[in-house]
């Protein structure tokens, strides 16, 4: 069964508890109004009706001849109904088991169990029976005779009376219970919303103050009231934020100095290597002059080799501190896709080495520089891991608002282990590797480039082999101002 | 042979370009404040400035305005990569390339014969001498004139209005600018080309803000004219 989130609300169950109490307990009342009322209106009727029979019997029956005959009878039988006044009951004689003598009015007829039970009973009886759809009561009095108050009585005086207005009077009284329970059950939804609000105020405030945390908002508290548990939630709620927005300011005050740090090194190093990558090629131009002696020209050719790595690995440093402190910013311009690829792949002599799949006149709006680095990286790669002499193929396909360019070679593919951190700095290809390629950080700051564009930059494997990288840019980039 | 003035305060990268550039046999003039600089401008007349952008005291920036108050000669900022702005600022003062540090003397020369080579460009026999609207563009004296007097353009500012007039009317991109006047074949910064339009255009036109010779194609590039 589906039922709405909603109905499983703290709110609804409580209106729901408080309406299922309420209900009860005006039903419950109710009920035993209905019952004791019934009961008290009943047997006094019950009780007048006796005793006012007692009453006309005991000043009639004295009248009576000692064998009534059936006249007789009939006799006391009017003039017991003529006493009766206002409770307007039917009498019924029976002398000695005889038959019923009524006084001609029409009576219900008296209960069988009733005449069976009268004929020798010792005290007066009563039974309530319907006819015709009304209750109606019936007494039977025993009257003994004076001679032999001991032996069963020989006349049993009958008395029938309709119940109806004592049955309306209970009726009435059952409809008030019943009609007072419903709006009773009904306002208790009043005070059960109150008390709902009441304890689901603090605890939508925490809510509220919960899912601003979880955006990013350490700062967020939340205002207690009161001393309860909700209170003490509440309390426990601040505590934690606080704990965790001074571990968090920890943390990025961490960061940012070694962030910080890296790109102070890198700068520092910056200097003195501006002196020695100057002179590289003073020391090459030596090492190679066949003048010196052959280990001190080795040695040259190393340092300066190692100069000229270690100016790429800090130029490479600084470009990613510049991410790292989102002070890299795109220089957004339209080009023709082709003619990029073309250049990069040209600029690097790399066009007998690479094939390229692109569609002719294909413009987007990017950073040409910040893709020609992208580009570089992946070809570079290519060439290097696939093996020597491997096929490295550059292909662009372009969507209505997305551009696909796969750089795809036919080498060995990309270890499986390596390929989530195909992206991290620092990964190397292989560990084994000697140190000859790159810096280490070329397809990390490819992908903070593609990124940066809005796009995103992924590595696979292809089931035929070989590693296929894929970048995928924005077309329509938003137009960025630039000066008349 | 080159007669190089290099201003840097820190002696090892003086020291190194300067070894560098002599070993490609260029003769190297060595200070390391921007005051000294200037007065060894107007003692020894080199054909090229090499200009640090962080200097002590008078900053690099300062030195090169300086310089270009009484002279056109060829400038090339030297410049650590973050100091972008500093790099903007610097164009605008007047400087005509920059490189980053570290450089290998290899680039550094590259960068100066490009600079160099648009003081002495060949003249297309067809148009050595047009005039445009107030212009006068001679390109066989390599001067421009202005009502009849000459404007002191810097090389490259000349360069890129000899290039734009080449070819009245027609567009260029700023890569399209970068690799025709700057020489550059990889992808450049647009900034030298927007800081060089600017001072072009307050040498040149009458309303700086409202250009009628060299005009912005919005998303394209730049045009000479339509007059």
């Amino acid at each position: 069964m589906i039922r709405p989130a909603r109905a499983r609300g703290l709110r609804a169950q409580l209106v729901l508890v408080f309406l299922l109490v309420s209900t009860i307990s005006a039903l419950t009342a109710a009920a035993v109004t209905y019952r004791q009322g019934h009961a008290a209106i009943v047997d006094r009727a019950q009780a007048d009706v006796l005793q006012e029979l007692r009453a006309h019997l005991a000043s009639r029956t004295p009248d009576l001849p000692a064998d009534p005959a059936e006249t007789d009878l009939r006799r006391l039988a009017r003039q017991l109904d003529l006493a009766a006044g206002t409770r307007g009951w039917h009498t019924a004689l029976s002398y000695r088991g005889g038959p019923l003598i009524a006084a001609g009015k029409q009576a219900p007829p008296l209960p069988a169990h009733l005449r069976d039970q009268a004929a020798s009973a010792r005290t007066a009886l009563a039974q309530r029976f319907h006819h015709a759809r009304t209750p109606w009561l019936a007494v039977a009095v025993p009257v003994t005779a004076a001679a032999r108050p001991h032996g069963p009585s020989p006349l049993v005086a009958y008395a029938s009376v309709s119940l109806a207005s004592q049955q309306r009077d209970v009726d009435s009284l059952a409809a008030a219970a019943r009609a007072g329970a419903l709006p009773v059950a009904l306002a208790s939804v009043v005070p059960a919303l109150l008390a709902a609000r009441r304890l689901l105020r603090p605890v939508r405030r925490l809510r509220t103050a919960a899912e601003q945390m979880a955006g990013g908002s350490l700062d967020t508290r939340v205002s207690i009231t009161g001393d309860d548990e909700l209170a003490d939630l509440g309390r426990t709620f601040n505590t934690m934020a606080a704990t965790l927005q001074a571990d968090a300011a920890a943390l990025r005050d961490m960061e940012a100095r070694a962030r910080r740090f890296a790109a102070d090194v890198s700068h520092e190093l910056r200097t003195p290597l501006a002196a020695m990558a100057a002179v590289t090629e003073v020391l090459d131009a030596d090492a190679a002059s066949g003048r010196l002696a052959p280990l001190t020209a080795e040695a040259l050719q190393l340092v300066s080799d190692e100069t000229r790595k270690l100016t790429r690995l800090v130029e490479d440093l600084i470009e990613v501190s510049r991410f790292d402190a989102g002070a890299a910013v795109l220089n957004l311009d339209d080009v023709d896709v082709s003619q990029l690829i073309a250049k990069t792949l040209a600029l690097r002599h790399w066009h007998d080495r690479v094939r390229s799949d692109v569609p002719p006149a294909l413009r987007a709006r990017l950073d040409p520089r910040r893709v020609d680095v992208i580009i570089a990286n992946l070809v570079g790669n290519a060439l290097r891991h696939g093996g020597p002499a491997v096929p490295v193929l550059v292909q662009v396909q372009a969507g209505a608002d997305q551009l696909a360019i796969t750089v795809s070679d036919d080498g060995p593919g990309i270890p499986a282990d390596l390929l989530p951190h195909v992206f991290d700095r620092f990964t190397k290809g292989d560990a084994a590797r000697a140190r000859t390629d790159g810096s280490g950080l070329g397809l990390a700051i490819a992908s903070e480039n593609a990124r940066l564009h809005g796009g995103t930059l992924t590595a696979a494997n292809a089931p035929g082999g070989g590693a296929v990288l894929t970048l995928t840019l924005p077309r329509n980039q938003p137009p960025n101002l630039w000066q008349t | 042979m080159t007669r190089v003035l290099l201003i840097e305060d820190d002696p090892a990268v003086r020291r190194g370009v300067s070894l560098g550039l002599r070993h490609r046999g260029h003769e190297t003039l060595l200070v390391s404040t921007g005051e000294d600089g200037l007065a060894e401008l107007v003692a020894s007349a080199p054909d090229i400035v090499l200009l640090d952008l962080m200097l002590p005291g008078m900053s690099g920036l300062e030195t090169c305005r300086r310089i270009r108050a009484f002279s056109q000669v060829p400038i090339v900022i030297l410049s650590a990569r973050d100091d972008d702005v500093d790099v903007v600022v610097g164009l605008e003062a007047g400087a005509d390339d920059y490189v980053i540090k570290p450089a290998s003397s290899e680039v550094i020369e590259a960068r100066m014969r490009a600079v160099l080579r648009r003081t002495t460009q060949p003249a297309s026999a067809d148009q050595a001498r047009t005039t445009h609207g107030d212009l006068f563009v001679d390109r066989v004296a390599l001067r421009v004139l202005k009502h009849g007097e000459q404007l002191a353009l810097a090389p490259t500012e000349l360069k890129l209005l000899l290039f734009l007039t080449a070819a009245p009317e027609q567009t260029f991109s700023r890569q399209q600018l970068l690799e025709q006047v700057w020489e550059h074949t990889f992808y450049g910064d647009y900034r030298l080309v927007d800081a060089c339009v600017m001072r072009l255009r307050a040498k040149i036109e009458n309303d700086p803000r409202n250009p009628r010779y060299i005009q912005t194609v919005r998303g394209f590039g730049y045009r000479f004219g339509p007059l």
